[in-house]
């Protein structure tokens, strides 16, 4: 075929174009990589829809039956934090679906065989996963972000006729940015869950375990200073307590920054493990 | 150029490549040739960085391929196992591979020219043809002109136009002087492309020369014998130093009634063989040398390191020695 004739002489000039490949090459083809899945479209938008759907839907629901029976002590819970009713269902679901991004992100490399073409290009592996990290962190940050702040906005509109909460009251800046922080983090761990094990069902289902499950379990352990403790700094229960304002419960160990900083540790040293495997194991 | 020294890989307790050392010269088509699970996809894995030596190197250029600095500009890979995402359409692949070596994006599009993928070069990938996807695969390979190729397999599964498109893309690649590395379990297909052979079998090498050469040591070594007295010959044959394998009773062609017995000859030649009849009156009815192909060559060099071939099934892979020629 006549293809074979021009194979190579057509073609060196460019390919001896460009510089030298440094980091910022990398984020722009991790960039590439997540940008042209669509995977990445579907659980953005599920993201956007589930966080901010059930803020309306809990908000509205408490709004509603402010006078029905029964109501007396969620109408306490939410005059006493009103975070706990706009954040407390949406962001516990809407890390469902940023979990399933972060494991996706980087377990369809290996389902779909990506991962050689990858380490092939960027054979030292770690500045390949390190720009693929930053890049996710970006990304769903930024949404995460604008997530939490339409969330709050969406909710306390709809709680107006009965509580009155803006931005400005103590905390609930705070609580507005952490939500947004929390989901970002939570998706990054999910993504550290998703560099150990590989494999998309196993990881999905380990962070839907840590995130769901584990909080439960917590919940039936004997109420002692030894069990808080320890319940108090799983990922999840840890990391809550930057998007509420007012805690409550005996769980409560950490402040809401310390609470925070445990959920990105857990996350660092999940992606640390993560990273040194990537090196260790055969792709 | 590629240098395996002493690469040994083991999985588990099975070893996949058993202190194989062999080198790789520029300027021409390299096969590497091997029947199923000889350790050619591991070896080049091993080469390529994605699995890590037991024991032993690969360099290429004389680096570990970590350590080179812009990979894909000095060498491409086309592996046996799918690396492309099927949602993602070919462009974007080649575009994600461009970006990491920093080449320009008109690469991307050169290279989809250059291997007729331009047409369909924004479909996911999951819609194309095998023919298609291996194109992509080559495209892939040959983004950052590399002096150094590396394919495994690269004719599996393709039509008879791919494979001539393949075979002449090799040799074109190799006359520019690139160094170029393929594997095949094909011996016909290698017979007609590579210049140099290195034949592994279960993990350990068993040649490594040039492909003219591997085909004359398996040649002239038999001689086919037809004779109604059978069981004399192979007496004076034994007698005179040669040696007799019985063959089967499948006539000549165009005499499938002939059932006159087939003995396979070797460390005799024809002439010899001959004489020894005519000298106790015995009748022959064929008496053939046989030329080796590089097939026959293949299979003589192979025959004792199949990794699936007829052994009894309670003997360990490991526990025989069967490529010590």
């Amino acid at each position: 075929m006549s293809v074979t004739a021009a194979t190579t002489e057509a073609s060196p000039v460019s390919a001896r174009q460009g510089r030298r490949a440094g980091f910022g090459h990398l984020l722009l083809s991790e960039w590439t990589k997540i940008r042209s899945v669509r995977s990445t479209t579907w659980t953005l938008l599920a993201f956007v829809v589930v966080t901010i759907g059930f803020t309306a839907l809990i908000t509205w629901v408490t709004e509603a039956n402010w006078n029905g029976p029964h109501a007396a002590d969620r109408n306490a819970q939410a005059i006493a934090d009103p975070t706990s009713i706009i954040f407390g269902i949406s962001v516990y679901l809407g890390q469902l679906t940023l979990s399933v991004l972060g494991v996706l992100v980087i377990t369809t490399e290996y389902s779909t065989g990506v991962i050689r073409a990858s380490l092939l290009a960027v054979p030292k592996r770690l500045p390949m996963l390190a720009a693929k990290i930053v890049v996710a962190a970006v990304l769903i940050g930024v949404l995460a972000e604008i997530v939490a702040f339409g969330s709050f906005f969406v909710g306390s509109a709809i709680l107006h006729p009965h509580i009155s909460v803006s931005l400005s009251d103590p905390g609930i800046l705070r609580a507005t940015i952490g939500a947004g922080l929390y989901l970002t983090a939570f998706g990054l761990f999910a993504m550290g869950i998703g560099t150990l094990i590989r494999h998309s069902a196993g990881a999905i289902a380990t962070a839907v375990g840590v995130a769901f499950v584990l909080p439960i379990i917590g919940a039936l352990l004997p109420d002692t200073s030894f069990w808080n403790h320890l319940v108090g700094y799983l990922p999840e229960q840890a990391g809550s307590m930057v998007y509420l304002v007012h805690e409550t419960g005996s769980h409560i160990v950490l402040s809401a920054w310390e609470g925070f900083g445990v959920l990105c540790a857990w996350t660092a040293v999940l992606l640390g493990i993560g990273g040194y495997l990537l090196t260790r194991r055969d792709a | 150029m590629i240098e395996v020294r002493d690469l040994t890989k083991r999985f588990g307790n099975k070893v996949a490549v058993d202190h194989l050392s062999f080198s790789v010269q520029p300027g021409q088509v390299t096969g590497f040739l091997g029947p199923n699970g000889a350790g050619k996809s591991t070896t080049m894995r091993v080469i390529l960085g994605l699995d890590h030596a037991t024991s032993g190197s690969a360099t290429i250029f004389g680096k570990p391929y970590a350590e080179i600095a812009s990979p894909l500009r000095t060498v491409g890979a086309l592996l046996e196992a799918k690396s492309v995402h099927p949602g993602r359409s070919a462009r974007n692949h080649l575009l994600f591979l461009a970006q990491t070596q920093g080449l320009p994006a008109r690469r991307v599009d050169e290279m989809l020219d250059l291997v007729g993928l331009r047409d369909v070069a924004g479909r996911r990938a999951r819609s194309y043809s095998l023919g298609m996807s291996q194109r992509l695969g080559v495209a892939a390979a040959l983004l950052g002109d590399p002096q150094v190729l590396l394919l495994d397999e690269p004719v599996n599964g393709l039509d008879p136009e791919g494979v001539l498109w393949i075979r002449n893309l090799m040799k074109h690649l190799a006359s520019q002087g690139k160094t170029v590395l393929v594997s095949s379990h094909l011996m016909n297909e290698m017979a007609v492309t590579a210049d140099h052979l290195v034949v592994i079998g279960r993990g350990r090498l068993l040649a490594a020369a040039p492909t003219a050469e591997v085909v004359a040591r398996g040649s002239g070594q038999s001689v086919r014998v037809r004779t109604p007295d059978a069981d004399r010959l192979s007496a004076l044959i034994a007698d005179a130093g040669g040696s007799v394998v019985p063959g089967s009773n499948g006539g000549p062609v165009g005499d499938p009634d002939d059932t006159t017995p087939v003995l396979t000859v070797s460390g005799l030649s024809a002439a010899r063989i001959g004489q020894l009849a005519a000298s106790a009156a015995i009748v022959l009815h064929e008496l053939t040398p046989q030329l080796a192909t590089l097939e026959d060559a293949f299979l003589e060099l192979t025959s004792d390191s199949l990794e699936f071939g007829h052994r009894p099934a309670d003997v360990p892979v490991q526990a025989t020695d069967g490529s010590s020629r």
